[in-house]
């Protein structure tokens, strides 16, 4: 499945990925103004002040929204379907895509409590996805 | 004051499946189509505008239409703004010639995206606009962007499957008088409701076409318009608003630039929502066109979905809308198919549209969205 679009870290995205392969979700928060970010950026999107640093979240949220896809992008996504993309707004403000796993992505609703979990790493930056379960999954 | 802008020509080409077209092809016809309707010639053009090609992907795509066409204006630029490139186009087309930098501006967008392109790759291009890293990944297309939208926009107004499928019904009603439309068959709300899922809640019959076909207008400055073969149509007022590009950076996920565009457009003309005859409102999925026309002011929030099921965007309704078939049902081929909805108005204001007409249009609205209800840009026309 080395076909997936995986993501290439670059200098703005590189210290999310690597949390996510040590299990951590990462956002920035704005040294001068304090707003809490992603994506990541080279600078506070917000008041524009430079260098956001990094903290890590809660990995906790709500479903803001979500589909069950049935038409894929491209073939490589094909043994997946049918699968749920969901938005997540995490406890710290900022909205994340994910996928949704186990129970939360059966019948899922907008306001349900979820957590954030992480892929085994994979593909050629040993990439490690992260998903959504039910806030209250074991 | 400027004088404003008029549109002296506006065409396209056949449309559909069109065997034997090419992305260049098609430029070149609905450009000699646009000036045959203006009553002008290669050589009166002074400014080309152009947006961007699938099937013949070019970083200088205005430059590589000038040589095949045979041009050399004093001014030409590409411009790539998704869905929402055709009102920008026409839009910066009327800055040139209201500024004084062109006389006579053509506006061209083509492409052969249902022949040149398998269905696949048409999905996969499209799918691109995700972000790379935050969004592709997880399997996103763009009717799963539209899928996302759509599910919070129901939760949060109440809009209803049932509402969605009548803005595909009225497209197809629509498309049905027009004989060039690529879909003539009309179709039902159990239809809509009957085809499958490709990312909930949005059905097959949700979604825009793929198609080939290109579009073409050609913008004039006020006093050069006067050389031109038929009635011009004025461009009252044009606006604009960006407020993100990928969905998980969207400041919300249920109110939108359409908003603020079309009360630039609107405040410019000096007219209102209520004032206008006939509207062609960008319309990738059924989603699109309901959030449009209730963001936009010409139905309250939760209304535009029942107003439809009663037959308000229909010729003889409150606002009939897409009058074509809109990009559900006559055509969708990348930046063209929101000139289409450009050439739809002028041929309504001008009393053209034989068979579809809507009675007596002075007034036009026109809007376009790109990326993820991302990019808008709508126009208000007038009759001179
Ligand atoms: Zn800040």
């Amino acid at each position: 499945m080395t076909d997936k679009p995986w993501p290439v870290p670059n200098a703005d995205t590189a210290p999310f990925w690597d949390g996510c392969a040590a299990g951590e979700l990462r956002l920035q928060r704005c040294t001068a103004c304090g707003a809490a970010q992603f994506p990541p950026r080279a600078l506070c999107a917000q008041c524009h002040g430079a260098a956001p640093g990094w903290e890590k979240s809660s990995a906790r949220g709500r479903i803001v929204s979500h589909t069950r896809v049935h038409r894929p992008p491209s073939p490589t996504f094909k043994a997946d379907l049918p699968y749920v993309v969901a938005l997540v707004a995490l406890e710290e403000g900022p909205r994340i895509m994910v996928n949704l796993r186990d129970s939360v992505a059966e019948a899922p609703r907008i306001g349900d409590a979820v957590r954030i979990g992480f892929d085994p790493p994979a593909g050629p930056h040993g990439i490690a996805l992260p998903h959504a379960v039910a806030a209250d999954a074991p | 004051m400027t004088r404003r802008a008029i549109i002296t020509g506006a065409a396209d080409t056949a449309v559909g499946e069109v065997p034997g077209s090419s992305c260049m092809g098609l430029h070149a016809e609905a450009a000699s189509a646009a000036l045959i309707d203006a009553g002008l010639k290669p050589s009166d053009i002074d400014g080309v505008l152009c947006a961007y090609s699938f099937t013949e992907p070019h970083l200088m795509l205005a430059s590589v239409f000038c040589e095949y066409f045979g041009i050399q204006p004093a001014y030409s630029a590409a411009i790539q703004a998704g869905g929402a490139t055709g009102c920008i186009m026409a839009m910066q087309a009327a800055a040139l010639v209201e500024a004084g930098i062109c006389r006579h501006a053509l506006v061209v967008a083509g492409d052969n995206r249902l022949s040149g392109l398998s269905r696949d790759k048409a999905v996969a291009t499209l799918a691109d606009v995700g972000h790379p890293q935050f969004e592709r990944p997880f399997g996103v297309t763009i009717p799963a962007l539209y899928g996302l939208v759509a599910q919070a926009y129901m939760h949060e107004y109440g809009a209803t499957p049932e509402h969605m499928a009548a803005m595909a019904v009225n497209s197809r009603t629509h498309a049905a008088r027009n004989p060039k439309a690529q879909m003539r068959k009309p179709i039902t709300v159990a239809d809509v409701l009957a085809s499958r899922f490709i990312a909930e809640p949005l059905r097959l019959l949700d979604c825009c076409l793929i198609s080939d076909g290109g579009a073409a207008l050609v913008v004039s400055a006020a006093d050069a318009a006067r050389d031109t073969a038929k009635r011009g149509i004025a461009m009252l007022g044009t606006g604009q608003k960006n407020t993100h590009e990928h969905l998980i950076a969207a400041p919300s996920l249920t109110a939108f630039g359409c908003r603020d565009s079309a009360a630039q457009a609107f405040g410019r003309a000096g007219v209102r929502p209520s004032d206008i005859d006939v509207a062609e409102i960008y319309d990738s999925f059924t989603i699109t066109l309901l959030v449009e026309l209730e963001s936009i002011g010409f139905f309250d929030k939760g209304e535009a979905g029942p107003a439809a099921l009663a037959g308000a965007l229909d010729l003889g309704g409150r606002l009939p809308c897409n009058t074509h078939g809109g990009l559900m049902s006559y055509a969708h081929s990348g930046a063209a198919g929101g000139l289409f909805h450009v050439v739809e108005a002028v041929r309504q204001l001008r009393g053209e549209a034989t068979g579809r007409q809507v009675g007596d249009a002075e007034l036009a609205f026109v809007h376009g969205d790109g990326g993820i209800l991302s990019a808008h840009c709508s126009l208000v026309l007038g009759r001179q």
